[in-house]
């Protein structure tokens, strides 16, 4: 079986307002499998193709909250359950007592979820991908602005995506082997 | 960002970046620190001094544990010396980089874009120094994990609640956050040296570090929102970390310990020192590395008036003690006062004054605060009179209490200097490899500061 060759078809822009506007006109011509990329992060750009939907904070809140429960479950069972101690006449569950390290628990876990949530979630680590075969994507690290349509778009057809890319006028178009 | 307020701001003082840059020049002059420019001598003879020191540190350890902490100068009444002045000295320096990262970041201070990298770096090496006080001041280093609740064969649980074990929480939380938030803002940056680099293991080890980041708009969107929730769980987290740092004295019934003031006091005083440690760092590297376009005088200027208006509630906070000694009616926090002034530790305590108080106000002068050398030389009395007031808290508070029959005095010996000053030579020594191996300005946000990243809707 032959494997589909072409990953997708990449169009180089020199700023961020012009990848934005190709960006949306791309979207609006019915293109659903884009992506842009740039070399640090555009306002409104990721709503331009088609992305509304950000897990991040959810997971966030999920990992806060199972660390605030971690934090205090954990002082209580260890303090008023397992081993219960008589400190200077508390009461075994002094709960004043635990609130710091509760508070401690909700910011380590909520902030770890973030980290790893927003790694995950992006797909990363991920050390190859198609588009760094294209020598001039080096430059998407710096100074550059690229738009991609992927060969999987119900949309695409070798010939009319690339007349398509061609009339947003790029600086340069290319070819993604995958 | 609201465009007045910047052109304001710009027209009154100097701009957060020089004009004439592009996303080239911006990435080319930061990256060529670690990517082209050669290692010079200054460099080799900075870190060679700073590695020496660390060595120096570790010996002092070394024998630590050989012969126990009855090399140091703690004695009964006396039990926290050295050990604790300089973790609560670091775990402050500390502080600033995370003001700088995420409370600036909140507060939309873009002008903390170009030095929120190396401030960040600041405060994992600092916490990092911070951290080996507690550690080997244990006694019996070789279980400080005890301090942790894991399962034991024992059966027994940490007590939690003791402030100590609410510290260790609180500082190993923000040691785990804080490099969290230096990593994740080094991956663009690890991407794009890793597309600059030209020897292959440099490629390699920087592709690795950026996880394959590729700048899609997608991986952005989460990138910020990630970015920004932590910036939002750090500012909590660090005003929490010296409050419990704080609640470690004010917890006890020591007089001089025993005050609510402490945790706000304690809170500014680490700003107001890490900012001072930010200063010493940014001047010398702006200077030698010709970063002076990027950390501007509006840096300067804006670092030093928030040392002046920490300054002054740490000042404040030194009124209200002395105050409180007086207003209480309660003889042992009255002693407690007078003691200080004029008692055996007068000197430190006046210096303490001079270096935190009396001297910092010639920040008010335009000129101080404009001069890259004397704000230098201001930044180094205040690093100076901030790890006096720890010494004050620790000491003084300690060697004379309620029973005269039980005062005594505390002297280092050469153990202490020689830890103390070692992990100064391991900070530096670990800064040095830093700045070669790492970008020390974040390149990808430099570039959102210049004109060209604004787009229009």
């Amino acid at each position: 079986m032959k494997r589909e060759r072409i990953y997708g078809i990449m169009a180089e822009f020199d700023s961020a307002q012009a990848l934005l506007d190709a960006a949306r006109r791309t979207h609006e011509a019915g293109y659903q499998k884009i992506d842009a990329y740039s070399p640090f992060p555009i306002e409104g750009l990721a709503e331009e193709i088609g992305f509304y939907h950000d897990e991040v904070p959810l997971v966030v809140l999920i990992g806060g909250i199972i660390g605030g429960l971690t934090g205090y479950l954990m002082q209580y069972w260890m303090s008023a359950v397992d081993y219960p101690l008589n400190i200077g006449g508390k009461p075994p569950h002094s709960w004043p007592a635990f609130i710091v390290i509760t508070f401690e628990m909700t910011i380590l876990f909520a902030g770890i979820s973030a980290v790893f949530g927003m790694l995950a979630l992006n797909g990363l680590p991920m050390p190859y991908h198609p588009v760094f075969n294209v020598p001039r994507f080096s430059s998407a690290s710096k100074d550059r602005f690229f738009l991609i349509v992927f060969s999987s778009d119900r949309k695409y057809d070798p010939a009319g995506t690339r007349s398509f890319l061609e009339a947003l006028q790029p600086r340069s178009l290319s070819e993604v082997p995958s | 960002m609201d465009e007045q307020a910047k052109i304001t701001l710009n027209a009154q003082t100097a701009p957060v970046m020089e004009p004439g840059h592009t996303f080239a020049t911006v990435t080319e002059k930061i990256s060529a620190i670690v990517l082209t420019r050669p290692a010079s001598n200054g460099w080799f003879l900075g870190f060679g001094i700073a590695f020496l020191l660390t060595m120096m540190m570790l010996f002092a350890i070394g024998y630590l544990f050989l012969k126990g902490i009855g090399i140091w100068g703690v004695t009964i009444p006396i039990g926290w010396g050295f050990a604790i002045v300089n973790f609560v000295w670091w775990i402050g320096i500390g502080h600033a980089g995370t003001l700088i990262s995420a409370i600036l970041l909140l507060l939309r201070q873009t002008w903390r874009n170009s030095i929120n990298r190396f401030a960040e770096a600041m405060t994992l090496f600092a916490v990092a120094c911070a951290g080996i006080f507690p550690a080997i001041h244990v006694g019996r280093p070789w279980l400080a994990y005890w301090l942790f609740p894991y399962p034991s064969t024992m059966g027994v649980w940490p007590q939690f609640r003791s402030p100590l074990m609410w510290d260790v929480f609180a500082v190993s939380t923000y040691a785990t956050i804080s490099a969290l938030f230096w990593f994740i803002g080094l991956i663009p940056d690890m991407a794009t040296l890793r597309d600059r680099a030209t020897h292959p293991a440099a490629r390699i080890i920087y592709g690795m570090l950026s996880m394959g980041w590729r700048g899609s708009a997608r991986h952005w969107h989460r990138y910020e929102t990630a970015y920004l929730l932590l910036a939002g769980l750090a500012t909590p987290l660090v005003l929490s970390v010296h409050t419990v740092v704080s609640f470690d004295f004010a917890i006890g019934i020591v007089p001089g310990w025993h005050t609510t003031i402490f945790p706000p006091y304690f809170v500014a005083g680490a700003i107001y020192s890490g900012f001072a440690m930010v200063l010493m760092l940014a001047i010398p590297i702006r200077k030698i590395y010709g970063l002076e376009d990027f950390i501007t005088e509006l840096h300067l200027q804006n670092a030093a008036k928030v040392m002046l208006a920490t300054g002054l509630i740490v000042a404040y906070g030194y009124a209200i003690e002395a105050f409180m000694g007086w207003y209480s009616g309660d003889r042992y926090d009255a002693f407690t006062i007078w003691n200080r002034l004029h008692g055996p530790y007068a000197i430190p305590y006046w210096s303490l004054l001079a270096c935190n108080i009396f001297i910092p106000q010639v920040l008010w002068i335009r000129r101080f605060r404009t001069s890259p050398i004397l704000l230098f030389l201001v930044s180094g009395v205040i690093l100076v009179g901030m790890w006096l007031e720890r010494f004050i808290i620790v000491v003084v508070s300690l060697h004379r209490d309620f029973l005269t029959s039980s005062w005594g005095m505390y002297y280092p010996t050469r153990w202490d200097w020689m830890t103390y000053i070692g992990t100064i030579g391991m900070f530096l020594a670990a800064m040095f490899l830093f700045l070669r191996l790492l970008p020390a300005i974040s390149i990808f946000e430099m570039r959102t500061l210049l004109p060209e990243a604004e787009v229009k809707e």
